[in-house]
């Protein structure tokens, strides 16, 4: 199985942001996909690196994609979107606006934020040039089954959601702005502070969800190291693993190992436990009630 | 032109309600998961649908049918029969959101109106002149994250119908792009119709401080007395940083009424009310207030005032994203 590093989802400062990619070059990984994907406002502040990040990645040998926004509205957005193309590399198609921008025939894949649920719609986007389709995390073990095997004969890479936060939902309100009673427009970059999210408890200090900006996720951080071998059988070409702050190249490096049969199934969830004691892992999506189910969790 | 009303319907008394209250149109769904309000005693079966349409077309009104949840895999064989039923029921279109639905409708139904539902969350022109063009959508549905300059300007760009939410529930999040619910329930809009759902709703007791809770997460705590809001879970109290509150959206609903003259300027074609899980003498009501209010409307006389007062008392209301300020 391959491994892939899915656009970061956080707002971080351009040098946070490009040494990233310099790790990521010299990381156990088949696939990186960069750029913007959650708000526009925040490109303006690294987009000038993201060349030399093209140009690094690749001369270390990995594929590279570039995102879309998740969701496209604004003028400027929509020529954004156009435009994306010229980058040079494949696109990632987070948005089904990309489908009015993508010249017909040009490859293309699919992101999670993507509503992929059956073999129709995997078709079509086949149909329309898709070679690889990350399906949408909320998606249990058995669809996946049945996608990765149509997937196989329609000659499309089925990945899927591997490691991190999971993005739940996309709004037009900006929930960081809200917070800090601003609107969307006037900002002030509120969502800067908070790289890996900022954390959404209930009234009785549950854990729950993650704010970042227009988006929100889960608290958890998904983990599918009890599921890799289901995966494998099931036909599933690649994980899909979300950037977060921290060594994030040792992370490659564990998923590298245990895909590779250096490690056993736990040994992912066990070191994250370790290096950080009361961390909260998921994957409730793929085998459980709900996606923020654990498996380790009833394992213990 | 008068700005046509587009009512729910979660039952045939709904639908001849509405239809008898003035409904140009109404909306409604088969009993099963292929619709967004797959809830218990809720919507069609086919003989009820049949029965529904002929109603519906002898008192000159239309029937959608609503089949936008996004088919499961190796299940699609009950969304194609679905559009296939309600084309044969007489409907006058399907309201579809899934991209291989749509490419099925279009082949294999060519003659049924496809609309787009507001689960496609297609946000700009660009979008919907693509849907048109791959799938010859008439009408899209447009997501509650727009504002009405937005929506004029996505008129003037292209000549697929516009229909806009104007009264009812609200969603804070793009429709049809959320998986908060199943997060929290395993159960989702997308793939089971249903959005934080009652089955998994528990209200909890404890200090005199009355919790409503969703998969066993506070959604809401009051003091003992007061009303528990049913827990939605946008729409939920919670803790970030130093703030406590409704930090993504207050208990609210939408009512855009105060707004049809923009949003006829605007170039909309059809103001959308949501409630298929409202009681017939609820749809009713709303069903006449807002007729009333297009018909003033397309008659150049003022809008009339409060309306729907009664109907949303006690509970706040809210413009939406049709203000920018929202955001």
């Amino acid at each position: 199985m391959k491994l892939s590093v899915g656009p970061n989802q956080f707002f971080w400062k351009a040098d946070r942001w490009a040494g990233f990619y310099d790790d990521m070059a010299a990381a156990p990984v088949d696939r990186v996909v960069l750029g913007e994907l959650v708000c526009s406002k925040r490109l303006p502040f690294y987009q000038d690196r993201i060349p030399g990040a093209i140009e690094t990645l690749a001369a270390a040998g990995k594929k590279v994609g570039v995102t879309s926004l998740a969701l496209i509205t604004l003028k400027r957005e929509r020529k954004l979107s156009a435009e994306l193309i010229e980058a040079g590399v494949e696109v990632e198609v987070n948005d089904l606006s990309m489908l009015a921008y993508l010249p017909k025939g040009a490859p293309f894949s699919v992101g999670p934020l993507v509503n992929i649920y059956n073999e129709g719609t995997l078709a079509f986007l086949a149909g329309r040039g898709a070679t690889s389709i990350c399906l949408p995390p909320e998606l249990p073990l058995e669809p996946v089954r049945v996608l990765a095997k149509a997937g196989r004969d329609l000659g499309v890479e089925i990945e899927v959601w591997g490691h991190g936060r999971v993005p739940l939902a996309i709004s037009g309100r900006c929930y960081h702005a809200r917070l800090h009673r601003r609107t969307k427009d006037n900002c002030q970059f509120a969502c800067e502070d908070d790289p890996d999210g900022l954390e959404v408890s209930t009234m009785e200090q549950q854990h729950f969800l993650a704010m970042n900006g227009v988006q929100t996720l889960s608290d958890s951080f998904a983990c599918v190291d009890h599921q890799i071998e289901m995966l494998r059988d099931a036909g599933v070409a690649s994980l899909r693993l979300s950037p977060g702050t921290g060594d994030f190249a040792a992370l490659c490096g564990m998923y590298r190992d245990r895909l590779d049969g250096r490690t056993a199934k736990g040994a992912i969830a066990g070191a994250l436990e370790d290096a950080t004691p009361g961390i909260r892992l998921s994957d409730g999506f793929l085998t459980g009630a709900a996606g923020v189910d654990w498996s380790g969790a009833r394992a213990d | 032109m008068v700005m046509e009303i587009v009512c729910p319907a979660g039952t045939p008394a709904s639908l001849r309600a509405a239809v008898k209250a003035g409904a140009h149109t109404v909306y409604c769904g088969f009993a099963d998961e292929t619709n967004a309000r797959n809830f218990p005693g809720l919507n069609f079966e086919r003989d009820e649908m049949r029965e529904g349409v002929a109603f519906a077309h002898d008192h000159g009104s239309k029937v959608l049918v609503a089949i936008n949840t996004f088919p499961r895999a190796g299940g699609e064989e009950m969304w194609h029969r679905a559009i296939a039923d309600a084309e044969s029921a007489g409907a006058d279109a399907v309201i579809l959101a899934d991209l291989g639905l749509l490419a099925h409708a279009a082949q294999h139904h060519p003659n049924l109106r496809r609309h787009l539902s507001v689960q496609a969350a297609a946000a700009n022109a660009d979008v919907i002149n693509f849907y048109a063009d791959a799938f010859g959508v008439r009408r899209v549905v447009l997501p509650r994250v727009l504002s009405v300059p937005e929506i004029a300007a996505i008129n003037a760009e292209t000549e697929v119908e516009t229909e806009v939410f104007v009264f009812g529930g609200l969603c804070v999040m793009a429709e049809g792009r959320c998986s908060l619910s199943s997060y929290a329930t395993g159960k989702s809009p997308n793939m089971n119709g249903v959005c934080s759902p009652a089955s998994h709703v528990d209200y909890h007791e404890d200090h005199g401080d009355l919790s409503a809770k969703l998969g066993g997460y506070t959604i809401h705590k009051v003091g003992a007395g007061q009303p528990a809001p049913y827990p939605t879970l946008c729409k939920g109290c919670f803790q970030a940083g130093e703030a406590t509150g409704h930090l993504f959206e207050d208990p609210v609903s939408l009512n855009a009424e105060a707004l049809i003259p923009q949003l006829a300027k605007a170039g909309v074609t059809a103001l959308k009310i949501e409630g298929r899980q409202r009681s017939r003498s609820y749809v009713a009501q709303v069903v006449r207030n807002f007729r009333a209010a297009v018909d003033a409307q397309a008659a150049g006389l003022p809008m009339p005032e409060g309306m729907l007062a009664s109907l949303t008392e006690g509970q706040a209301t809210t413009a939406g994203a049709y203000k920018k300020t929202w955001r």
